[in-house]
């Protein structure tokens, strides 16, 4: 195994000339048969297979990556963490998130840099005033840290906002989850793989799954790949906006849509903005990375897509929201725009556990929400693929709460949009 | 951005419209006979292909008027613009367009 980073590792490495590193995970060739195969190499599948492998004491795992390492979502995100949700089973899920995000960097000897800078909500009306005080309220029922801020509150913690009266987004007041924050999305998929991959893990870039190994009963019992096939004794998915193709390989459709979801950074400027902030009425957010960088995000493109891109109306309606709010920033220029494709369900919640098909199971519909819930949504899936059970908190988001009508529908409930 | 040709205005800017999703499902009936997973797969699930999708669409900024297109999820092209009561074009995927 790669040997423990520290702070005296790094000072004897730079007085040998940095010559004694090794690379953080291995790069093995796929064996023809593992205990539970999980397909994409993103956080969710990274997280999974380390749960399974700590908690879990699953020996033989594989995880299957079509691309490269967090190239999908998990490298497009804004990288905000937050649990400011509505119903309990939302609340309890990304809180669970919240808090190993806290314990993240200590359990993985990794810093992923997360930062509890606070996640400020702003209201541009007194119906928003209305709507986040009823969210505010949920939210602290549920155990969820929430407070209410006045408008001079917002104004001194965000500087930068507009709150002239004659500003096109006035702020008439907000609330703040101060756990929610930031972290380095690269460092949670790399300190994952290398975690995971010291407890044995094989993780396997550039290996596309394109199709199903079942049993005559039609059980399935491994996948076939461009590498080859490799039978397993279960096999999950954690393919983000890719899962429909899979589900359709396996011969069932799901309720998800795949859309494009858009993000932006600026080049590199001073400090101006120290919290997350997010504008309830245009559904716009922006933070600062600790490189300066300004990280923008918006609502999802009007269509359904698979071209990681982007279309430019919502490019332009994001922007321009951004500008309006904070005018100082009209001629910062950008540095990148990019998007994911996100899985987004009719309720904007999660699927998590059981497939229509017996042997395969499911991570998935986490839509434009799924970088916060990475050590959530591990644990829970490691869980399931361990013990064949839901785990208490996932029961609620099973497949099956659409055919019984219940639905957590957090799109209407927190008022944004995802 | 998206060249859109409505059917009743011509081409016209991606922003005038919007997208009501996937085209063509069939309600099933009679509601009584019906059980809760074929309405739940009729509510919810979706076939969300990566290639040709057959969408409904609306001139929200101009007639208002609804429509079907067959466009590609993986690049945006646009195949077929056709209208509500037409029958899906049947598409090769060679590209060839039927505007």
């Amino acid at each position: 195994m790669a040997s423990r980073y520290s702070a005296w590792r790094l000072l004897k490495e730079g007085l040998r000339g940095q010559r004694g590193w090794q690379p953080a995970w291995r790069d093995p060739e796929p064996r023809g048969r593992y205990d539970v195969v999980l397909v994409g190499g993103g956080g969710h599948g990274l997280a999974t297979a380390y749960y399974l492998a700590k908690t879990h004491g699953v020996q033989s795992i594989a995880v299957l990556e079509k691309g490269w390492l967090g190239g999908g979502n998990t490298g497009r995100n804004t990288t905000v963490i937050r649990s400011n949700y509505y119903y309990p089973e939302s609340a309890a899920l990304y809180d669970l998130s919240v808090r190993l995000y806290e314990g993240l960097s200590r359990e993985l000897n990794y810093n992923v840099m997360f930062s509890q800078r606070g996640m400020v909500m702003v209201g541009h009306s007194r119906h928003d005033l209305e709507a986040m005080a009823r969210w505010a309220g949920a939210m602290q029922i549920n155990g969820v840290d929430c407070e209410i801020l006045t408008r001079e509150e917002v104004g001194r913690l965000v500087p930068a906002l507009d709150l002239s009266p004659t500003a096109r987004y006035p702020v008439h007041g907000g609330i703040i989850q101060r756990r929610g924050g930031t972290a380095r999305h690269d460092a949670v998929a790399w300190g994952y793989a290398r975690a995971a991959d010291a407890l044995g893990v094989d993780i396997i870039q550039n290996c596309e799954v394109t199709g199903f190994v079942r049993s005559p009963k039609g059980t399935i019992i491994g996948v076939e790949t461009t590498r080859g096939g490799i039978l397993a004794d279960k096999v999950g998915l954690a393919a983000a906006g890719h899962t429909s193709l899979l589900g359709e390989m396996a011969g069932f459709s799901l309720p998800l849509t795949s859309y494009a979801l858009q993000a932006f950074v600026s080049e590199p400027v001073k400090p101006v903005i120290d919290t997350v902030v997010l504008s309830l009425a245009t559904g716009t957010y922006i933070s600062q990375s600790d490189k300066g960088g300004l990280v923008i995000g918006g609502g999802l493109d009007l269509y359904p897509s698979y071209a990681q891109r982007g279309n430019l109306p919502v490019a332009r309606s994001v922007l321009g929201a951004i500008v309006d709010q904070y005018p100082s920033l009209g001629r910062v220029r950008f540095l990148r725009q990019w998007a994911g494709i996100v899985d987004v369900s009719p309720d904007s919640s999660p699927i998590l556990g059981d497939t229509p098909v017996p042997g395969l199971y499911m991570n998935c519909g986490w839509g434009t929400g799924g970088f916060k819930a990475i050590p959530a949504g591990g644990t829970l899936f490691a869980h399931h693929l361990a013990t064949g059970r839901p785990h208490p908190l996932a029961e609620a988001f099973g497949l099956d709460r659409f055919a019984r009508g219940a639905l957590i529908d957090e799109a209407a409930a927190s008022g944004i949009a995802h | 951005m998206l060249l859109i040709k409505c059917p009743w205005c011509g081409p016209r800017d991606e922003h005038e419209f919007r997208c009501g999703g996937q085209s063509h499902i069939a309600r099933p009936g009679p509601p009584e006979a019906v059980s809760d997973e074929e309405w739940s797969r009729y509510m919810f699930e979706r076939i969300n292909p990566r290639g040709v999708h057959y969408e409904r669409w609306v001139h929200a900024f101009g007639c208002r008027r609804w429509f079907n297109i067959a466009r590609s999820t993986a690049d945006h092209t646009i195949f077929a613009v056709y209208r509500m009561t037409d029958a899906a074009p049947q598409l090769d995927g060679s590209g060839e367009s039927g505007q």
